[in-house]
């Protein structure tokens, strides 16, 4: 079927009309592929591709391609990211022929979190390596489909083979300046974006109002947006997403619920952590039936964080489940 | 400008300590506007480490002397006779500064007593941003004066990150995010859609990627060369 442009199975799912879903494997600080082994087997089923994170928070992890096949091999379909953080558009090209090499198909081009930020502090880091950013996410995306589509490396170069890439990128509706926001978007597919990835959303209106922005400029037939959902664990989380995350904004309904079903355990920790969970993965679903009826939405991007065991109940609970088979 | 900020003391003390005479060097233009080498602040780390010589009983002496200008021969050559009488020179100008006299001074060793950190203005008195990244290749007709190079942690070209949040940087909150006043600055201007255009990668070669650099302004050069025929 030619008319792939990858013949990934998220491509397929998306061509297919069914909502997409992606999942998220963050690889571990370890030289062991059973964690990635583990959290494979977990999302697998669960969603169509899951996002294999390229040293997030700028953490020294298992790398995203190395992580990427070690998943392939489980049966689940591995979404690569790419930082311009750590690599020049020599590395980048190499690595990206690599993955093509190893059977990835999916690759989502990202600036990656500043070398400082160190797990937002709770890690050591690396905050005095020196980084890369030859290129941007946007240049980023433009390599990615001349390699794909014209055979020809960046700097003009002809590959022999060329790698076939369904080209992914990241986008912020929530961050400042909001206005610019769509724009960037358009950007983003105009260097090339087969399918979008949105930072997680809560506040609905805002990404209503954005989608509706995106809608006017033609951007959600160029490509298949995915609304990003942070699947919430506990109010302190949300708050702190609410507080601390750029382009994230709770809404204060969502904070009170999970207060509330914090507040219904009375002293009981264990019983506080159950409520908040189920409480949780509600706000999830009901959080992807928005997401899904908002006009250009082609599918979700579902993120629970080193909390892979919820995302089947969520899928289900979300008229999501079996997954397309195609 | 140039601005720089003086080393801590400790480790200027653990670079002179064993040294018997020591000329503190310092240079009146960029980094005595940012206070931190010029004649003055010469005079002060000298006297500082005279103090700290006489603590620990080392025997040593110590003195101070400052020049316009570190960067062009003609302001320190007359001086040169006076410098090379000394075991150390502990410069106090930017890093071209220390460089340059290094090249020309001969068997002295010339140290550096400032960290140089960028090129910068005054945005209220005594803070210091920087503003360029001497990159080689000037984009300001298209991000409406503001530099995406030496302003943006990442030094993007195709506008902000997700990082962005209220109008700071993801690094710090005391960082501007250049991306933020771009667009804001743009909006004014009238001029938003320049910033829709997708900005390919950049030739970073003329920046410090393409190997130590050089000019040479012809006219100046010829004009030299004529009237020396
Ligand atoms: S674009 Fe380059 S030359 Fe222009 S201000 Fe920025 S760093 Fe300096
Ligand atoms: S927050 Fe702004 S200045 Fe900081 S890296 Fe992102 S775009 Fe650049």
């Amino acid at each position: 079927m030619k008319s792939m442009k990858s013949g990934s199975n998220l491509e397929k799912v998306i061509a297919s009309g069914n909502p997409a879903v992606t999942a998220e494997l963050g690889p571990p600080m370890s030289a062991s592929p059973d964690e990635v082994v583990e959290k494979a087997n977990i999302l697998k089923g669960c969603c169509d591709a899951a996002n294999i994170t390229d040293c997030q928070t700028a953490v020294v992890r298992i790398s995203s391609i190395a992580a990427a096949k070690i998943a392939l091999d489980q049966g689940l379909e591995p979404v690569m990211q790419m930082t311009c953080r750590d690599r020049n558009r020599i590395a980048i090209q190499a690595d990206l022929l690599g993955a093509a090499a190893l059977g990835i198909k999916n690759c989502l081009c990202i600036a990656g979190d500043h070398q400082s930020f160190s797990a937002a502090g709770r890690l050591k880091g690396h905050a005095g390596a020196k980084n890369v950013y030859d290129v941007d996410s946007i240049q980023l995306a433009g390599i990615l489909k001349k390699m794909r589509d014209e055979g020809l490396q960046e700097g003009g170069d002809p590959l022999h083979e060329s790698p076939e890439f369904f080209i992914g990128s990241a986008w912020t509706p929530g961050g400042d300046p909001m206005d610019f926001r769509p724009y960037r978007l358009k950007k983003k597919v105009d260097a090339g974006s087969d399918f979008i990835q949105t930072q997680g959303i809560y506040d609905i209106e805002m990404f209503k109002r954005q989608m509706a922005k995106a809608v006017e400029l033609g951007v959600p037939e160029r490509t298949a947006i995915l609304g990003g959902i942070i699947v919430p664990r506990s109010a302190m989380m949300l708050k702190y997403m609410d507080k601390s995350v750029a382009g994230v904004s709770v809404p204060k309904e969502l904070i009170e619920r999970m207060l509330k079903a914090k507040d219904a355990a009375g002293d009981d920790k264990k019983k506080m952590r159950e409520l908040q969970e189920e409480e949780g993965k509600k706000i999830a679903v009901e959080l992807i039936k928005q997401v899904l009826d908002i006009p250009g939405v082609k599918g979700v991007h579902i993120q629970a964080i080193e909390w892979e065991s919820a995302m089947e109940g969520i899928v289900k609970d979300a008229g999501l489940y079996p997954r397309p088979q195609l | 400008m140039i601005v720089g900020s003086q080393k801590p003391f400790d480790e200027i003390w653990e670079m002179v300590k064993d040294f018997k005479k020591v000329l503190v060097f310092g240079c009146n233009t960029c980094v005595a506007i940012c206070h931190s080498g010029g004649a003055k602040e010469a005079e002060e780390l000298a006297s500082k480490i005279r103090m700290k010589a006489s603590q620990e009983g080392a025997g040593m002496q110590v003195d101070d002397l400052a020049v316009q200008r570190h960067c062009e021969p003609e302001y320190f050559e007359p001086e040169m006779e006076k410098v090379r009488g000394y075991d150390l020179v502990l410069s106090t100008a930017c890093g071209v500064g220390v460089n340059f006299l290094s090249e020309r001074i001969g068997e002295t060793p010339v140290y550096p007593g400032l960290n140089t950190t960028f090129f910068g203005a005054v945005t209220e008195p005594g803070v210091f941003v920087e503003m360029c990244a001497g990159c080689g290749d000037c984009v300001l007709h298209m991000t409406g004066g503001i530099c995406p190079i030496a302003r943006c942690s990442k030094t993007l070209m195709n506008g902000p990150c997700g990082g962005t949040d209220e109008g700071k940087c993801e690094v710090s909150s005391e960082i501007d995010c250049a991306w933020f006043l771009i667009v804001e600055r743009m909006k004014k201007l009238g001029t938003m859609e320049k910033l829709l255009e997708i900005k390919p990668p950049r030739n970073w070669a003329p920046g410090t990627h393409g190997g130590p650099r050089r000019m040479v302004a012809e006219h100046i050069k010829d004009m030299e060369e004529g009237e020396a025929q």
